[in-house]
């Protein structure tokens, strides 16, 4: 597992409170069953851990742990010059 | 073949616990008597959570310039403002409330969610950023969608957190708009104006406030959250709705930048639906003008907000803000307890609204209450005396160490 997985499982931890299985397949909305709602709250404390912005257009096209992950990694390499 | 229903089944489900409760979503009411009192499951019923907050739905001036405009310019308008349904009757609503809120130009759409599609996608577009408040109406939520603009969300009431994402995408280009609301529906609280003023002066943004829940509420004017925070300069646009202090049905959008009429051409929820009905049309205009006149509206609602608010404190309940607003919610610990508490004040005779997640902020289970300034002590004590009984009584006390 990659780090950014391993840290974005960790946040995603006070989510769950299903005790669904983290990993990177996990689908955040459904296998989890939280609300749309939920998920923008969880995706504001991913954006904060690792000082990033993930816009809610973005997400859109995001369902999975390991899909997040690879926006953060593209998204924070895009801040940096 | 997958059912396209399929997808429903967790709300399915969600729905048959509730009746399972005995609870039906949402009442019917049988017979409205006045602003306040409805004939709901065959029983007299005070009305608490309609946001009727004028009391001014039964105002015999407006429903005599409705029943006017529908004998002089028909039922309906049958088309949209951009082709054959402009009537000088919403000109003279523009101009009216243009008047009223002190802005150079004035939108009227058929609905206030209209409202809020059309402005947020007729001011921003795919290049531009919309900063939204987190706990922005769903209404704001789905222009911004509409819009194709980047969407970054912060956190409710928190300045500092806007100030941190705008600095997040300092540099890139297109404009950026960030929305706010004057009182928030679901707990009353208001947006720390002065605050997000600070970080446009730091930042520069154009700065739109939905005054849905505020406007003919709040201010010397009435005009809203920026007018009581006397800070109107600051707010490049407002939009609002009259379905709610207006007494009617639609929405607006106001501001003074030179080349506001344009929306006019660039706003889908505006050019693509039938404008607002005549009689529509007359009553709020009719209702406009009484806000305007009558400012003791405003401060009878106040009063009876805060008779409410005072009384409810009084019973240790734990409520949704600290600050007096015609929205007072009180906080349920579950859903099962807000629904049989719900339940239970409608069957003693007031109807409140229940709100449940997602439609509310922090997972809460709420009962709200909206104050009209049509209610009477008399409505509003009783209010009190229930909300004693069922809730006081029940599970929605104040958990002192929690």
């Amino acid at each position: 597992m990659s780090d950014t997985i391993a840290r974005i499982c960790k946040v995603l931890e006070p989510f769950n409170s299903n005790g669904a299985i983290l990993a990177p397949h996990t689908d955040i909305s459904t296998d989890l069953n939280i609300d749309s709602v939920t998920v923008m709250d969880f995706v504001m404390e991913v954006e904060d851990h690792f000082d990033v912005e993930l816009p809610l257009n973005v997400l859109a096209e995001i369902r999975t742990v390991a899909e997040l992950a690879a926006t953060v990694e593209a998204r924070t390499r895009k801040a940096q010059p | 073949m997958i059912d396209l229903f399929d997808k429903h089944q967790p709300i399915a489900e969600r729905i048959a616990r509730a009746e399972a409760m005995g609870v039906t979503i949402g009442v019917t009411n049988e017979r409205m008597i006045s602003p306040t009192r409805a004939i709901i499951n065959g029983r007299e019923t005070i009305l608490a959570g309609t946001n009727n907050y004028m009391g001014i739905t039964f105002d015999a001036e407006c429903i005599a310039a409705g029943k006017a405009a529908m004998a002089d310019f028909g039922t309906g308008t049958t088309g949209s403002r951009i082709a054959n349904g402009t009537y000088a009757l919403h000109q003279e609503l523009e101009e009216e409330l243009a008047r009223f809120l002190n802005r150079r130009h004035c939108i009227v759409f058929t609905t206030g969610y209209q409202a809020n599609l059309g402005m947020m996608s007729g001011l921003a577009g795919p290049r531009d950023t919309i900063f939204l408040d987190a706990d922005s109406h769903s209404s704001i939520y789905d222009g911004c969608t509409l819009s194709g603009a980047k969407l970054v969300r912060f956190r409710h009431n928190d300045a500092a957190d806007l100030d941190k994402r705008l600095a997040r995408s300092e540099g890139e280009e297109g404009g950026r708009l960030v929305v706010l609301e004057g009182i928030y529906s679901m707990l009353g609280d208001r947006a720390p104006l002065a605050d997000f003023i600070e970080v446009k002066k730091k930042h520069g943004f154009q700065l739109l406030a939905d005054e849905a829940h505020s406007f003919g509420v709040l201010g010397p004017h009435g005009r809203g959250l920026a007018d009581e925070a006397g800070v109107e300069d600051e707010i490049d646009f407002v939009v609002g709705t009259f379905s709610k202090s207006v007494g009617a049905i639609g929405g607006f959008g106001a501001g003074n930048h030179p080349q506001f009429e344009i929306l006019r051409y660039a706003m889908r929820p505006y050019m693509f639906t039938a404008s607002s009905s005549p009689a529509s049309i007359a009553t709020s205009l009719a209702a406009v003008k009484k806000l305007a006149a009558e400012p003791w509206r405003r401060e009878r609602l106040r009063e009876n907000s805060a008779r409410l608010f005072s009384g409810f404190r009084g019973l240790g309940l734990d409520m949704g803000c600290d600050e007096v607003s015609p929205v007072i919610a009180v906080k349920c610990p579950d859903e099962v307890s807000a629904v049989r508490m719900w339940n239970a004040l409608l069957a003693a005779g007031v109807y409140v609204n229940i709100a449940v997640p997602p439609g509310t902020p922090n997972k809460l289970c709420l009962l709200r209450c909206s104050v009209s300034a049509a209610h009477t002590d008399a409505d509003i004590d009783r209010i009190i005396e229930l909300f004693g009984e069922v809730v006081a009584a029940g599970h929605g006390k104040k958990v002192v160490n929690g």
